[in-house]
């Protein structure tokens, strides 16, 4: 691989907040660690920081490499570095693992203060509110008044979205990205699919499975394998999987038949591989919960009202689980409160996963708005 | 013939301009990459935002750091407020559109006023061009028959017979040569392109 345009080799950090955190679910954190990295230099006016809020199995290695493990590239590096989109010789861009996370911020794989054992399924639910709250704790940490940008895709973008709602005055441009100011039906249907995988499976102990020594391997593979199908596009799908044989005739059997299938199980077994059970639960149900409109009888407009941030949104022609109409929503509310919105519907056949590809006019838009933000 | 595209540009820009009162708020539908946008913004101050289906020139407002709506309005304009801008325009953009009659509904439902520029079809030159048996190619109608986006072929004397038909207002009417020179008499045989002022019928 090239490292050409990278960030090179990254250090990943730590931080420990020990003032405690009530959450929006009623619980009280006694205090967290965050897991994070930054790119670039903060300049002196700190005027250039940039964070990036990552999705469901995402989290703070954004870009670059590890120096133990250098094919651990970072998961949106093709749009962070020197020269790139997200340009890191102008931007100080940080990446964050959020609450609840299971890459190195506390959440149900650490330690539980009052029991000295594994929090497990007693790790309390934590919201998208929350997990802003506490950005906002590394913002302070790291001397950021205010954010250039939030930028995030999918549920990423969802947390810019609160950025501009929870602290309007803290962040100057918000980029939502293949993202939707609530979950439909259907989207809560998918995630409760994947949960029942999780929570039926034998090994998971009631979220205490750590105890036991065991993961819940087969529940997290299948949840996976769930919601990689609503990441694709059904044309995307046909043209790189269609109908073709694994081994070229029908084998009557329930192994892989269809490439699909290996396909699905390959991603599932590497998923369940190094994501936590617990922590996807909880950020199903955060993506669940999320609704701004909430406490506004559901009037996106109301909800919006005291955003200030100028917005880039954009959304992705064939992606069919945060459609381009659920993006609209977010324009037309803002456009409604007279806010600065750039809208980009981006034609590309690889479904809601398109926001981490690096098609040629995504990332154009992309660095074209980006240009524009003065630091 | 006697202007440069950028004069030519310019010489657009400042007619829709001049109906535009300082501070507004303006939508500019089929903005192309902005510099309508730019230009009302630098001279006049006004809010705008713009509505553009091609990628390209959604790219181009981006770059432009203007405001911009990736939206297609021939399914109407269905996602914004009665009366919420000011001046709703389209420039030029009209004769690229099949559903004429809503559009031109629709503008007077989100805005208070719309501004149209259109090319004559029925200007002398275009007149002549049909007379020798061949679809016309003209400052204004720049394009061969078989590469036009224009999907609507039109004079100024069918667009006011619209107007009427949909209690549309005429408030202000110009017309122009291809020298863009100020032409008042038979605007519908001497004018090229055209520019006009509509409200709601009271």
């Amino acid at each position: 691989m090239s490292l050409d345009n990278s960030v090179g080799v990254v250090v990943p950090q730590r931080v420990c907040f020990n003032e405690a955190m009530a959450l929006k679910s009623g619980a009280v954190l006694p205090g967290f660690e965050l897991a994070f990295e930054t790119y670039g230099t903060l300049n002196a006016a700190r005027s250039n920081a940039v964070l990036v809020c990552h999705a469901l199995s995402g989290g703070h290695h954004v870009a670059g490499v590890y120096a133990d493990n250098p094919k651990d590239l970072g998961w949106w590096d093709n749009l962070v570095g020197p020269g790139k989109p997200l340009d890191t010789d102008r931007f100080f861009v940080v990446g964050v693992n959020n609450l609840g996370g299971c890459y190195g911020s506390t959440g149900p794989l650490s330690a539980n203060p009052e029991t000295g054992k594994r929090y497990g399924a007693d790790f309390p639910m934590v919201t998208v509110e929350d997990w802003v709250a506490a950005q906002a704790r590394l913002a302070d940490h790291l001397g950021v008044d205010t954010w250039a940008a939030v930028i995030g895709g999918s549920l990423g973008g969802m947390q810019a979205l609160e950025w501009s709602l929870q602290y309007p005055e803290r962040i100057r441009h918000a980029m939502v990205i293949a993202s939707a100011p609530k979950l439909s039906a259907q989207n809560i249907a998918f995630n409760e699919v994947a949960r029942q995988a999780i929570i039926s499976d034998p090994d998971f102990y009631g979220g205490h499975y750590a105890e036991h020594g065991v993961v819940p391997t087969s529940g997290l593979r299948l949840a996976r394998m769930v919601g990689h199908i609503t990441y694709l596009s059904d044309s995307q799908m046909g043209e790189k999987f269609g109908r073709q044989l694994r081994h070229g005739e029908h084998k009557f059997s329930y192994d892989v038949d269809f490439e699909i299938e290996s396909y699905l199980r390959y991603q599932g077994d590497k998923f369940a591989g190094f994501f936590d059970a617990n922590t996807y639960l909880i950020t199903t149900k955060a993506l669940d919960y999320f609704d701004p409109a909430y406490a506004y009888n559901g009037d996106l407009a109301a909800a919006l009202a005291r955003a200030k941030a100028r917005f880039f949104v954009a959304s992705f022609s064939t992606d069919w689980r945060f459609a381009p109409a659920r993006s609209r929503e977010i324009v037309f509310a803002l456009l409604h409160n007279r806010r600065h919105v750039a809208y980009a519907e981006i034609d590309c056949d690889a479904g809601h996963d398109s926001f981490l590809l690096d098609d040629a006019h995504y990332h154009a838009v992309l660095r074209a708005y980006l240009e524009n933000i003065s630091i | 013939m006697n202007f440069t595209a950028k004069e030519r540009e310019r010489f657009d820009f400042a007619v829709i301009a001049n109906w535009i009162p300082p501070g507004e708020r303006v939508l500019d539908l089929g903005c192309g990459d902005g510099k309508l946008l730019r230009y009302l913004r630098e001279t006049k101050d006004v809010i705008g935002y713009g509505v553009e289906i091609d990628h390209e020139s959604v790219l181009g407002c981006i770059r432009n750091g203007v405001d911009v709506i990736q939206i297609d309005i021939e399914g109407g304009l269905s996602g914004f407020e009665n009366q919420s801008f000011n001046h709703v325009i389209i420039s030029q953009a009209l004769q690229a559109m099949h559903a004429t009659e809503r559009i031109l509904c629709e503008m007077l439902r989100v805005a208070e006023e719309a501004v149209v520029s259109f090319p004559n079809f029925a200007y002398r030159a275009n007149r002549a061009a049909i007379a020798e048996g061949h679809m016309p190619v003209s400052e204004d109608l720049p394009y061969e028959w078989y590469e036009t986006p224009n999907v609507r072929f039109f004079t100024l004397a069918d667009f006011e017979t619209l107007c009427a038909k949909l209690d549309i207002e005429i408030r202000e009417r110009r017309a122009f040569d291809e020298a863009g020179q100020a032409v008042s008499d038979d605007p519908n045989l001497n004018g090229s392109l055209a520019f006009y002022r509509l409200g709601r019928k009271a």
